[in-house]
């Protein structure tokens, strides 16, 4: 049977995909950024899972212009990085696991979670720039990758409550999952940050750390946090931190928290990752 | 029964500085974010970069909505319904940085904005809430 082993959480900022583009994670402004992913860097060599279910969003660059799904399930069999202005990320192809993502995606629906279904797209920063931070700069990305889209842009975007049950849902989904794989879940985006207006440029370091500390063993009340309240106290954009609830669900009650990192500034946004192992 | 709103929608009017991106918005900024998308494929950057203008008339746009993007004007685009995951590929395409795309909106210079963000970012005090000051 499948199992999800661990879950990733981390920020996707696109600078942080150039910087790894560019050859400049030593130079002094993004040296301690990329510090705080060495443990992963190691850490997963030996935890290289065979699926990972990763929850990001699209930057208006596959979807939200003609299509707004709330959730959406990649289902080509490969995704190419998106040109978002700037050319290509120069990163390998996403090769999805269809049998997987046929299976999650089936069960979502059955629990309820109409979801979309995506045959053909490009990935952006949301989902390579996560992909870099673990992998490096890999000539093949060393697992099967589907992508969850998350509609954090245009309001309404899901609750928190939802995409906390999002994860539940899947977690019974891998669970159900005949093959035996090793199966990882990823949240990404955030953490606080705005990038409009003239609150541009907004940080709020208490509020990411209460939600890096109730992430771990109290994500319950997490749940409860409103859409409204993201958008006052983390910024327009902090919104994105739901997608770590879809994460933090689909591994059920207990936790280890093996690796937690919180950083200011890459660009415009504070930088948060944590690694957990599920315990049941 | 229908599940109750947990805040009143004008709620998210009520944040200083911000336009929450909403379907409304959206359908408002559609031309434009149309033209914001088509600067994905290089051959259409150079046409841009070519003639502003008359690339830009090409799109459904208002006139106020052509005008912003000439004067890369990016608070006059949220006003008009721009969302900026689709406004930072026309920075993208300036070859700016989106640090310096985002400063641009906040009346300080790029590097008054970098330093701010180096101190730790701009802090929620105060800008929570128009209707509460807090």
């Amino acid at each position: 049977m499948a199992r999800i082993s661990a879950g990733i959480a981390t920020s996707h900022v696109p600078a942080i995909g150039a910087a790894i583009d560019l050859g400049k994670t030593q130079d002094d402004y993004w040296a301690p950024v990329f510090q705080g992913y060495e443990f992963v860097r190691k850490w997963i060599k030996g935890n290289t899972p065979d699926v990972v279910i990763l929850a990001y969003n699209d930057h208006a660059s596959a979807l939200m212009l003609d299509i707004v799904p709330t959730f959406a399930i990649g289902f080509a069999d490969t995704f190419q990085s998106a040109d978002e202005g700037w050319g290509r990320r120069p990163v390998p192809l996403v090769h999805n696991h269809i049998d997987l993502a046929a299976h999650v995606a089936e069960q979502l629906v059955i629990d309820e979670f109409d979801i979309t279904i995506i045959n053909e797209m490009d990935v952006d920063h949301g989902l390579t720039v996560p992909l870099s931070l673990m992998f490096g700069q890999a000539e093949e990305w060393p697992c099967k990758v589907i992508p969850l889209a998350v509609n954090v842009t245009q309001f309404p975007t899901p609750s928190g409550e939802r995409c906390w049950k999002l994860g539940e849902a899947i977690r019974n989904a891998v669970k159900t999952f005949p093959e035996d794989l090793d199966v990882q879940v990823w949240g990404t985006g955030g953490m606080s940050h705005q990038l409009q207006g003239t609150r541009a440029g907004l940080i709020n370091k208490e509020f990411d750390n209460k939600f890096l500390d109730l992430l771990a063993h109290e994500p319950e009340e997490l749940a409860t946090w409103t859409r409204l309240k993201y958008l006052r106290e983390a910024g327009t954009e902090g919104i994105e931190l739901i997608m770590w609830l879809i994460m933090r669900a689909s591994l059920g009650y207990g936790v280890e928290e093996l690796h937690r990192f919180y950083r200011v500034p890459a660009s415009n946004t504070a930088v948060g990752h944590v690694v957990y192992r599920a315990k049941s | 029964m229908p599940r109750q709103r947990l805040y009143p929608l004008e709620d998210l009017e009520d944040i200083p500085g911000t336009k929450v991106f909403t379907a409304r918005r959206s359908r408002q900024g559609y031309y434009l974010h149309k033209f914001c998308m088509s600067l994905m494929q290089a051959e259409n950057r150079e046409q841009f970069k070519k003639d502003e203008r008359a690339y830009l008339d090409k799109f459904a746009m208002t006139d106020d909505q052509k005008q912003g993007v000439l004067e890369r004007d990016f608070n006059k685009l949220i006003e008009l319904g721009g969302n900026m995951y689709f406004l930072v590929k026309i920075a993208s395409t300036d070859g700016w940085s989106a640090q310096k795309a985002v400063g641009s909106m906040t009346g300080m210079s790029p590097e008054e904005y970098a330093a701010m963000m180096l101190e730790g970012g701009r802090s929620p005090e105060g800008l929570r809430s128009i209707r509460e000051g807090n």
